[in-house]
Order: structure tokens, then sequence, then C-alpha cells
């Protein structure tokens, strides 16, 4: 252990702390900018310098490691107008209007702004240049409020191994972005979203559709439904100031009927049905490796996160036989809605207008891909993100806290448990392994609460090996079977989960990747912002959601089961070969 | 703020030219040179801080960085792109732009530049329809800028490959540029020029 004192308060720490650590074990706060928990710090906006006795020049706090006997001073009036410098400069080359920004009330550069009292800024310098990047679905860039902290550049590269965005030219011209200041759209982006839900400032934002949804309601001449992703429930209600991890299902379905949506759905449905046509995909692929003897690709991985898809199509495109051939949960929703609901309704498929409320930026990318049009139209019309859905909420001034909690409508709004899981790492692995054990053995799966603990939890890559015994006599090619299967999420531990594959190090059967760290419920598109102990929060909500539910395995779901017998036939049929399958790009990364 | 990219180069960069690697000054054709620069990457492929060095191989075997070379680099090193543009952009003398057969360079020291240096510059820009840095699409002439030559009796001057031109008038461009092309004209039919 250290010894060192923090403005004159004693505090002992492991060696390798740094200095903001150990100012935070007692109760000190150093403001800081570029700095986030989990990532390197590269120490490139000193916002954070602190006086350490005996030493020249101030110190980064987030990249500094303590010393035995350090005097550290926080508040010295050196560095105080240090800090008070670093800020005003930024603020003199800031391009950008906080009335009209989309960070207004949420912009981590203005509260620093004003925790630090920032009255007046002293310096006039050149702005930075304004240029907006609309170029992807997702993700808009307008490099004019970019305070080039590097956030972004640090989550593409580490996190998700895909290194989209890194600082071109220099000095004053520098601009944190693609290749040669290219469109991002010309380079390999995943559409994830991850830079986006760590950028402090309105720098990079998903692309704003508030204003289609309202066009769409106003109309009224369409059939305008919408669906909500398992994770929104966990997080939306952050937007309004409840502690992460508050659900929010009831209030949510309130509220979208008074946006006056003419039916308020739920994605969890078509996570239900994924589970029976992903859990049939992966016994006929086993099937078809261990019995008829084919060269079937395996290990099988899931398709629910088109983040990961489109990582896959760039940086691994001799593995898409590997991906699951089914649609994510949203586009087969989209579907389903625009035919067998449709037909319901006697409406046609243009008549229906589909919204999805999703965490994820990647979902808006998804929705567009040409080949998502089973319906004859586009399935799914418009993607929100959590984060638009609670500004749309509070611009039709709904009190969100005083409304009451209300249900999903029918046929497209009843869930299993197993659906809800599907919103954060891991569950969709136990979601499949529920019905899949029970379809071969005939009985439960013989885990606590049904839950798979190997899985659980935020650990980079998760394993575990199921042996399967007493099977059905259909099954009986899966008699003592041990069934291996990997969980990532992030896609720099996909790839070493794909990298343990190609060397052989590692047979699996079956593995679930989602792009984001945590899943869905750390998605891109989720309230700022997002750290391990809210990604923990929002799973442990999930949980409660699935374990309060009387049904908690996909194929319980009566609304499935009718859903089948009415219009689809059987798990992977050709009907649901059509509207519920897919298929993949490969594209070229460089 | 710092802005360095995260790859430090291992040698003073400084010490790279962008000289084109042929002296007879006939270009080898660039599929030529791709396979070269693959003969290049294998030797490359597992030095740690390969990348600058081998930008500057790649730049002096074909006078610049072709993005065909440099997408081949980033896959090749296992970098992503925009690390590898992000490098190139850094350092000033890494350079994306062809250059031309002859590289004209107008001189703006004090003398040349009061004595019509700028009018020469804005002439030669409209003459070969590009900007400073450019090259112009046949690739014949590149365009750059000095600081004195050291020829101020004779001002304005004008530098083409290491020909000093002097007392140069914007009228007078058209047939100096002309010079250069016919000699090209010949070189190529097989006569010596
Ligand atoms: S990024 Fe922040 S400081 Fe800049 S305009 Fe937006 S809200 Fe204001
Ligand atoms: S969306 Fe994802 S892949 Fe694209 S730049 Fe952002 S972090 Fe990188
Ligand atoms: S885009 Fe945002 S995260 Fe990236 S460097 Fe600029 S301010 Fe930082
Ligand atoms: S927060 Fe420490 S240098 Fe930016």
């Amino acid at each position: 252990m250290i010894s060192l004192t923090v403005n004159n308060i004693p505090v002992q720490v492991p060696e390798g702390t740094t200095i903001l650590h150990a100012a935070a074990q007692v109760g000190i706060h150093i403001p800081t900018l570029c700095h986030v928990e989990g990532l390197q710090s590269i120490g490139a906006c000193r916002v954070c310098v602190v006086e350490v006795e005996g030493m020249q020049n101030l110190a980064a706090a987030c990249s500094m490691p303590v010393r035995e006997g350090m005097k550290v001073r926080t508040n010295s009036a050196r560095a105080r107008r240090a800090r008070r410098t670093v800020v005003e400069l930024l603020l003199s080359e800031h391009n950008g209007e906080c009335q009209t920004c989309d960070r207004n009330d949420d912009c981590e550069l203005q509260s620093l702004a004003s925790e630090l009292g920032i009255r007046y800024v002293h310096y006039t310098g050149e702005r930075t240049k304004q240029r907006v990047d609309m170029s992807t679905p997702g993700i808009v860039r307008n490099m004019g409020k970019c305070i080039k902290c590097r956030r972004c550049v640090s989550v593409c590269r580490e996190v998700q191994q895909v290194g989209a965005l890194f600082p071109q030219n220099r000095g004053f011209e520098t601009v944190i972005g693609p290749a040669f200041n290219t469109d991002l759209r010309d380079v390999a982006c995943v559409q994830c979203g991850q830079c986006v839900a760590v950028c402090p400032v309105g720098a990079l934002t998903e692309r704003d559709q508030i204003d289609e949804v309202w066009k769409a309601l106003d109309a009224r001449d369409n059939h305008v439904i919408v669906q909500t992703a398992p994770a929104i429930r966990a997080a939306l209600g952050e937007c309004f100031g409840c502690p992460p991890g508050t659900l929010v299902t009831g209030k949510m379905v309130a509220a979208l009927r008074r946006l006056g949506f003419d039916a308020v759905f739920d994605t969890n449905f078509a996570a239900d049905l994924t589970i029976m046509e992903e859990g049939n995909e992966l016994l006929s692929r086993l099937r078809r490796a261990l019995v008829d003897k084919e060269d079937v690709a395996l290990p099988m991985f899931t398709s629910c996160s088109p983040g990961w898809i489109k990582f896959m199509e760039y940086f691994h495109p001799d593995m898409l036989p590997n991906l699951s051939t089914c649609k994510s949960p949203q586009q087969m929703f989209g579907a389903v809605a625009k035919t067998y609901y449709a037909q319901k309704l006697g409406r046609r498929p243009r008549e229906i207008f589909v919204v999805s409320v999703m965490p994820c930026t990647a979902k808006k990318f998804e929705c567009q891909r040409p080949e998502m049009d089973a319906s004859g139209v586009r399935d799914v019309d418009v993607v929100l993100t959590t984060r638009e859905l609670g500004k749309m909420i509070r611009a039709a001034g709904i009190d969100f806290e005083a409304l009451p909690n209300e249900e999903m409508d029918a046929p497209l709004g009843l869930s299993t448990g197993a659906a809800d899981i599907f919103a954060n790492t891991g569950g969709v692995m136990e979601a499949a392994l529920r019905t899949a054990y029970e379809v071969v053995t005939g009985r439960g799966l013989p885990m606590e609460k049904l839950h798979v603990a190997a899985v659980f939890g935020l650990e980079g890559v998760k394993e575990a090996s199921l042996t399967i015994e007493k099977t059905l006599p259909h099954w009986k090619f899966l008699e003592g079977v041990s069934l291996n299967v990997a969980v990532a999420h992030g896609l720099g531990n996909a790839n070493r989960v794909i990298e343990a594959i190609r060397s052989g190090e590692k047979t699996y059967h079956f593995v679930e990747v989602m792009a984001c760290p945590g899943g869905c419920i750390g998605g891109g598109g989720q309230p700022r912002f997002t750290t391990n102990e809210i990604r923990m929060a929002r799973i442990a909500a999930i949980y409660a959601e699935d374990e309060g539910k009387r049904l908690r395995k996909s194929h319980e779901n009566p609304q499935i089961q009718e859903l089948y017998k009415e219009f689809l036939g059987v798990p992977l049929g050709e009907r649901s070969h059509h509207l519920l399958h897919t298929e993949y790009t490969p594209r070229d990364r460089a | 703020m710092s802005n360095e990219p995260s790859t430090s180069p291992g040698d003073d960069p400084a010490t790279a030219t962008a000289a084109p690697a042929c002296p007879c000054g006939q270009a080898r054709s660039e599929e030529e040179l791709l396979a070269r620069l693959d003969e290049v990457l294998a030797e490359y492929v597992h030095v740690p801080g390969a990348l600058i060095p081998v930008l500057q191989i790649t730049q002096a075997m074909f006078g610049y960085l072709p993005e065909t070379a440099l997408r081949k680099i980033s896959k090749a090193l296992d970098k992503p792109y925009s690390e590898v543009a992000g490098v190139v952009g850094f350092y000033s003398f890494f350079t994306t732009v062809p250059r031309g057969k002859h590289l004209v360079r107008v001189c703006l020291g004090t003398a040349c530049y009061v004595r019509g240096g700028k009018e020469v510059l804005a002439a030669l820009k409209h003459a070969l329809g590009i900007e400073v840095g450019e090259t112009t699409g046949d690739r014949m002439f590149s365009l750059d800028v000095g600081r004195c030559f050291g020829a101020c009796g004779l001002a304005p001057v004008i530098m083409i490959d290491d020909d000093v031109h002097q007392r140069v008038r914007p009228a007078k461009l058209a047939r100096i540029l002309d010079g250069y092309r016919r000699d090209e004209a010949r070189h190529d039919n097989g006569e010596d020029a």
C-alpha cells in the first residue's frame, strides 16, 4: 500500500492507483473530461490537473500514479487557474450553440463550465470548423462541437476493435474522424454508436428522427404502431431522473399510448419468435453435423445485433455462414406486423407504419438494409433511440412519473421472461437454452430459477457447457453430448472468441455476441452516461422483469403458438424462411 | 492539446525523401510497384512500429502514397485505415498527391514577390488549372512555391526541375511550359530530349 495525502487528508491505496482514484477514495472530486473509466487514460485534455508538492509541472490526475509520501493539492490557486484556462480555451474554440444542441442539459462541457464557475471566456480564438457528416443512417458527426478528447477513438479501437476513427491532420486542423476526413459511410463503421455513447458533447449523436414519427402520428391516415426493445424499460426512466435500474414498463406503455400510437406492441414478442426459429436452427445444424455428417458451419453465432452483423461482414466475411440466418427481433416484428397483423386488421402492408424504440443506433442502419422488405415494403419505418423517446415524451408535456402502469396491446404485445433477457449479455443464450433443452429432453432447464449462472455478468467472454441426458427419442443423437457455448459482448471480445475458434483452441456449438458492452442495456442509444455500475443495475432490473413473469420460456407464449398455427406453420418452414430469415453481404473493410 | 499519433516513429522520419525510385525517369508500372510493396510488407508484418518505416519506403518507391498502397499497408500491418491516414496526415513529409514529371516552383521571396512573383503564381495556377501542392491531371506538372532561389537580381524567378527561368512575365509562361511538354512528347516517341 502507498500512503499519500490529498488536500492534507491521509489516504492509503494500492500501488498503481491514479491520483484521481486516490482522491475519490477520500471524497475529493477532481473534474475530468477526456477520461473514461475502463478506458486507457491518454491525458488529452488536462482538465484534471492537480499540484503535487515538489513537482514543477501540474500533474494529470487521471493518468498519474500515486507515489509514497506524495502531497497532492487538488484545489490550489494554480491548479484551479490552469483548469479554468483549459476549459476557457475549449469554449473559445467551440462551435456550437447550446440552446439548439442535442446535448443541451446533458453536456459534459456545459456542466464542466458550470462546475468551474466560468462566467467569462478570456480568449477569442478561431472556432473549430463546422462540418456535419450525415452520411450514415445511424450517426451524425458535427465536428464544430468536437473537443478532441478522443474518447470515441479509444472506444472504437480498443473496445470495438473497429478503428473507424482516428485524429486526422495536426494542430488546429486536427479532425477526429475517418481516414482522410472522408464520410463515415465510406469507411468500415458498424454503426454501433459506442462512440456516441461516450462523446461528452454534441459532436456525435444519433440521427434525430423524432419529427418523422410526429409526422406519421399527425397524418392519421396510416395505422401507426410501436414496438419497444427489451432494454428500453430498464433505462427510459433515467431520462426522467429515475435511478438506474428502475423498471418503467407500465409507464412506458402509458406514455406511448398518450403520444398517439394506435397500438403499443413489444419487440419481446418477436424475441420469443426469434428463439423458436433460432433454437430450431441450432438443433437442425447439430443434426446435420452429427447425424447426416454434413459440412455445416458450427459454431452458430447469434444474429440479433446489427452492429455485430456488420462487423462480421467487414472483418470476418469468411465466417458469415456461421451466423444464424434469423433476422433480429426488430426485423421479425416488422415483417410479422406488416403481414400477419395487417391481414388481421384488413389493411395492406403499406398502411401500417412501424416505429421501433431501440437502445441502439445500428438498428437505424439495419431497418434500411435493402433486404429488410419481406412484407413488400420496408418492414420497419423509423427507429428511435431510448434517448429520442425520452425527448418526445418530454416535448409532449407528459409527466412521466405521474403516469399509471398500463399493459401492452394484443396480439404482438405478449411475451415471456425469456424475451426480456434478450436485453443483456448472456440473455439470448439463456433464452435459447431454456427452449432448446426442453425441446430435446421434454424437461425444463435443470438450473435454479432457469438461470445459466455461468453466462451472467460483465466478464468479456463467458463459457458454459451443458451435458444433454435422457433425450426424447427424436433427439437421440444428442444423448450425452456436451453442448459448449460462449458469450461475448463488445466486438473486441467477439474477436477474441473468433480467434480462439480459428486457431482450434476452442470448439463451441453456439456463441452469443452482442456488439455493445453489457449487451443492449449498454447500447449506443441509451441514456448517457453508461458505466459498469449502471449496466449491472439495468441487468438486475431485466432479470426482475423476467422472474416476475408467469411464462418464462419462449415456446410457452400462447400468441406465438397461435402465430404458428394460423399463419407461419412450423419453425424454419417456408413462410418463416421468407419472412423471418435473411442473408448477409461480405463487405470490404478498407 | 497533445496531438501525437500513438504510433511513435522509430527513427527520425524527416530523413525520408519523396524521390521517384527509378533514375531513368520512366516510372515502373503501378502493378510492378504494388508487387514490390507486397514483398516489403512481408518483411515488416511482425515488426513492431513498422508503420512509419513502411510508409517511408512506399513513398520512396511510388514518389507519393497512393490510396491502393495505403489500403494494402493497412490490411497487411493490421492497422485501422483511419490510423494509417492519420499518421500520413500528421507528418508533413508524407504526401498522397502524385508528383508530376516536372516540378514547377515559384519564388515568393521578398524580391520576387514585389517584382511580380505573385502575378506569376496566379498565372501559373490558371495555366495549369491546379492549386499549389497539386498535380495536373496528365501528371506533367506539380506546382509549389519557394522562398528565394538565390537569383534575386533576376526576379521574378521560377524553377522547373533544376532549370532557373529568370525575369518571367505571365505572358511568357505558356511558351516555357510548352517547351517541357514538347520534350516529353519527344521522349515518349523514343527520341532523346
Ligand atoms: S456540445 Fe455542449 S457546449 Fe456545445 S453547444 Fe452542445 S450543449 Fe452547448
Ligand atoms: S459507430 Fe461504432 S464502429 Fe462506427 S465509429 Fe462509432 S464506435 Fe466506431
Ligand atoms: S467526437 Fe466527441 S468523443 Fe470524439 S473526440 Fe470529439 S468530442 Fe471527443
Ligand atoms: S481527464 Fe485527465 S487529462 Fe483529460
